[in-house]
């Protein structure tokens, strides 16, 4: 309690820290994927099948039924879930936002349309969505990240027109409106920073989701193709050889752990810092 | 009953200190604070904001745990009805439960927050009773109803099925006594009970607090910051000063000879009803200065200065006529109005360059809302608007859009009308620059550096948020907000009512100043009659969506005609202790503004009873 106290006013606490290193480690391991693994962990090396880790210098974290680099294919894979977590979150929140604001800020017949076509939305879920889309125009990342999007916005639009149906009625909103100011201007300089929290918060938690999504996805089958690494795929792949090779699921499954650890510490970091009010003077 | 032998003393403060803990070392918010209370009197706790004076209540109750406070020094010695003193400083939590709502209870600020909106009213008070005195729950039942009837609160039997939300503010806080009085405590704290009440429902309050007392005997602690409350209430005073005691004595040594150069200014910045007598135009506060250490140089009473007449009576600045607004609240399921909010209803007034012209009333009178409607945040259902001859109607975008320079207005809270991501130097700067009225850059900062000066505040202060200042200095930012795009009409709404006395006074006196200096014209929006004889030229009388009264302030303070202006001036607590008026038990409530489609209210027609001084005719008289 004491501690915890005394880390949220700090700039540099615990959490930026363990949370920074995390994901300063596995964003730049999948960065360095194309230099360090010019192959995209698709060699295959049949002498050298289900090595374990920590023994071969040239597969230090093992290699797969195919001889294939364990440490090569979770540093390749790592692209498709950044991908995909990054553009599904920055598009759902930026659809989303703006709707939320437009309800919110506007009321009367957009409020009506836009949040009614939202309670539909929620109403699809989201795994019949991917399977048919999947079955008609096959599956892909570009589709996955649409599907995403369109079923997430509905979040961000909810939390948004929640804070700002109350930031409306707050005096500093009346106050831009008694100056004239023009409603862009109030939307977007006063009112968005003062609903943008819990937004943060919940992009955070929908990176990781998505990271996690797109995994569950791809291990049944629905996701990406099967022969492009993906941390998803590798479970999956993994999954008939967990008794005798634990790393070939271990590994992948340990990246996402790291990745999604990470994300939150610092989403949890920005959510208190990024509010002027939380300072001590 | 639970009064106790009288002289005898039911609680000793000594030297108690309350610290909250923080990063950087122990906030210490009561610091060294001692003071007998003595049986069956009632003793004021007064300070500002910030003094400690809430904490000490709540340190009482030791509700101060919940808040992570701490007691590390001191003794609070209270003694119950049987049995030696205890210290609720070391008590155990079970003794203090025992104690709370049992031989001490407590009235909060806001009776709408401090009652659960869930529960019926009966039931809430019921349940301290089955509690503390262990009978069923017919029987509490039976005593809460009892208990709604000593209150005064109407119709009691049906009442406490009503769950709070049904009930106005003033039967809201008559429920809360009647929860604090149900155990007949022996002590009773009352934390600001009537800040957040109508002037004339908090004269209803005060006047059943009294009447409880006598009758029970109860010894009461009565927070307040207001010095016309504890000119009332009050037998001893003890004045509270950033966690210390700066005077104690009773009501009468202090009103009439404080020692303390604090409770010298604290009393200078009172507004005295009825000081105005006699003079035309409006007058500064006598200011002392108090500076921020705790000992105050002894700076002599700044003389009210002289002010110079500046009304303008060439051509009015605004003209209303025939104002109407009303709103929806209650639609049939095909979307046609069936009950309506009458918030202003046929207005007529005008306002002249150079002058202030008050609108006073209670909630629900519609004062802001003609405000806003001046200020295009609202628009009226009918009537018509005049800015310097131009109707509002018949105006362009780019005229509305110019009309928001040249009017500007000032909210009540300084805090919620600063956006709280944006620096103080953004906040004013912003205003300017959309408007046209300086170019970006070097003179934009300029300009906002001389804005911060005019009204006293620092340059520096520029790049700081606005939680990182105090109330007063706040408003002082609005304040220039509103001057930066030089405005002919400010409408200031209860601009000061949230501020402490002697910042109120400073902040009064800026105001007038800058009128003094611009010529500016005010709509000076508030309930507070003290204030408003101070400093308006005019004074309009609002009731119910229509002015009832409407004169210069000499006519509306020195020969009021109408009943209502007459109720609220009575109602005002007079800063002085030998002045106590004994008002009648009252418990007329104001009736709701809202009426069904088919049935409008009736329109006053005001009459002319000495030249500018009109009056409703006798139909609204009766009905007020």
């Amino acid at each position: 309690m004491r501690a915890s106290l005394l880390s949220r006013h700090r700039l540099l606490s615990i959490e930026l820290v363990l949370g920074g290193i995390l994901l300063a480690v596995m964003l730049g391991g999948v960065l360095l994927s194309g230099w360090l693994f010019p192959d995209g962990g698709e060699a295959m090396d049949l002498r050298a099948r289900l090595l374990p880790p920590f023994v071969n210098a040239a597969h230090p974290l093992g290699t797969d039924p195919l001889g294939r680099d364990v440490l090569a294919r979770v540093s390749t894979g790592g692209w498709i879930s950044f991908s995909v977590g990054f553009w599904s979150v920055v598009g759902g929140a930026a659809l989303g936002t703006l709707a939320g604001l437009v309800a919110g800020y506007y009321r009367g017949i957009a409020e009506t349309l836009l949040m009614r076509f939202a309670d539909v939305q929620l109403a699809l879920p989201f795994i019949l969505l991917a399977i048919t889309f999947a079955a008609v125009v096959g599956s892909s990342v570009s589709l996955l990240i649409v599907l995403m999007i369109v079923s997430q916005w509905v979040q961000y639009a909810r939390v948004v027109r929640g804070s700002v149906l109350s930031l409306r009625e707050r005096e500093f909103i009346q106050a831009s409106r008694a100056f004239g100011l023009p409603d862009a201007r109030i939307l977007f300089v006063h009112v968005l920073p003062n609903a943008f929290s819990p937004v943060l918060v919940l992009m955070t938690l929908n990176v990781a989701n998505n990271i996690l999504l797109e995994s569950s996805l791809t291990f049944l089958g629905l996701g990406v193709d099967p022969l492009v690494p993906s941390w998803g795929g590798m479970l999956a792949d993994g999954r008939t050889y967990m008794q005798t090779a634990w790393w070939i699921t271990v590994f992948p499954g340990l990246a996402i752990m790291m990745t999604v650890l990470g994300l939150n510490l610092v989403g949890d970091w920005l959510r208190d810092n990024l509010d002027p009010t939380s300072k001590l003077p | 009953m639970a009064s106790g032998v009288t002289g005898e003393t039911i609680l000793s403060v000594e030297d108690l200190t309350v610290e909250f803990p923080a990063p950087q070392g122990a906030v210490r918010v009561v610091d060294g604070l001692s003071f007998d209370l003595v049986a069956g009197k009632t003793l004021a706790v007064v300070g500002e904001s910030g003094s400690g004076k809430s904490i000490t209540a709540l340190s009482i109750l030791r509700l101060t745990d919940h808040l992570g406070a701490r007691i590390p020094a001191g003794r609070l010695l209270f003694r119950r009805s049987a049995g030696g003193p205890i210290d609720l400083t070391r008590a155990d939590d079970a003794t203090i439960r025992t104690i709370r709502g049992n031989d001490i209870a407590m009235i909060f600020q806001e009776p709408m927050t401090s009652l659960n909106p869930v529960f019926t009213v009966g039931d809430q008070i019921a349940e301290a009773i089955v509690l503390h005195q262990g009978v069923d729950r017919r029987e509490a039942r039976a005593r809460a109803q009892a208990l709604c009837e000593k209150v005064r609160l109407p119709d009691a039997a049906r009442l406490i099925d009503r769950h709070p939300h049904q009930l106005s503010g003033g039967m809201r806080q008559r429920v809360m006594i009647a929860m604090a009085l149900s155990c007949q405590p022996r002590l009773l704290i009352a934390d600001e009970p009537t800040t957040a009440l109508d002037v004339t429902i908090q004269a209803q309050i005060l006047a059943t607090i009294r009447e409880l007392q006598a009758e029970f005997g109860t010894t009461v602690i009565f927070i307040t910051h207001d010095m016309g409350v504890v000119a009332e209430m009050a037998d001893d005073v003890v004045v509270m000063r950033r966690g210390r005691k700066v005077e104690q004595g009773s009501v009468a040594e202090v009103f009439d000879a404080p020692k303390h150069p604090y409770t010298k200014a604290l009393l200078a910045a009172v507004p005295k009803l009825g000081s105005m007598t006699g003079t035309a135009l409006p007058a500064l506060f006598p200011v002392l200065a108090v500076t921020e250490g705790l000992e105050p140089p002894p700076a002599a009473i700044a003389k009210a200065q002289a002010v110079h007449d500046t009304v303008s009576h060439e051509a009015p600045l605004l003209e209303v006529e025939g104002l109407t607004t009303r709103f929806t609240v209650e639609r049939t399921v095909f979307g046609r109005p069936l009950r309506r909010v009458h918030a202003v209803e046929g207005v007529d007034f005008s306002l002249w360059p150079g002058e202030t012209l008050a609108l006073v009333g209670e909630s629900g009178s519609g004062k802001s809302t003609i405000g806003k409607t001046v200020q295009q945040l609202l628009t009226p259902d009918a009537g018509c608007i005049r800015f310097e001859g131009r109707d509002y109607a018949a105006m362009s975008a780019a005229g509305k859009r110019r009309l928001k320079r040249e009017i500007q207005y000032i909210f009540q809270d300084p805090f919620a009308s600063l956006d709280p991501r944006k620096t103080i130097g953004y906040s004013l700067a912003e205003p300017m620059l959309h408007h046209g009225v300086v170019a970006r850059g070097a003179a934009a900062r300029d300009r906002v550096a001389e804005l911060l000066r005019q009204v006293g505040l620092d340059r520096a202060h520029v790049d700081r948020y606005p939680h990182e200042f105090s109330g007063g200095q706040r408003q002082r930012v609005c304040i220039a907000r509103a001057l930066s795009v030089d405005p002919k009409l400010i409408i200031a709404d209860e601009s000061v009512a949230s501020l402490d006395v002697s910042i109120r006074a400073q902040i009064i006196n800026l105001l007038m100043e800058l009128q003094q200096r611009r010529g500016l014209a005010y709509l000076f929006i508030t309930h507070d009659m003290a204030v408003v004889e101070r400093v308006s030229h005019r004074v309009a009388v609002m009731y119910l969506g229509q002015i009832v009264e409407i004169g210069s302030r000499a006519q509306v303070f020195e020969t009021p005609y109408h009943p209502y202006t007459k109720k609220l001036i009575a109602a005002v607590p007079v800063p002085d202790p030998h002045r106590r008026v004994e008002r009648g038990l009252v418990t007329g409530e104001i009736p709701s503004p809202i009426r069904r489609v088919d049935d409008p209210p009736r329109r006053a027609r005001l009459v002319e009873v000495a030249p500018g001084h009109l009056v409703a005719d006798a139909e609204v008289s009766a009905a007020a």
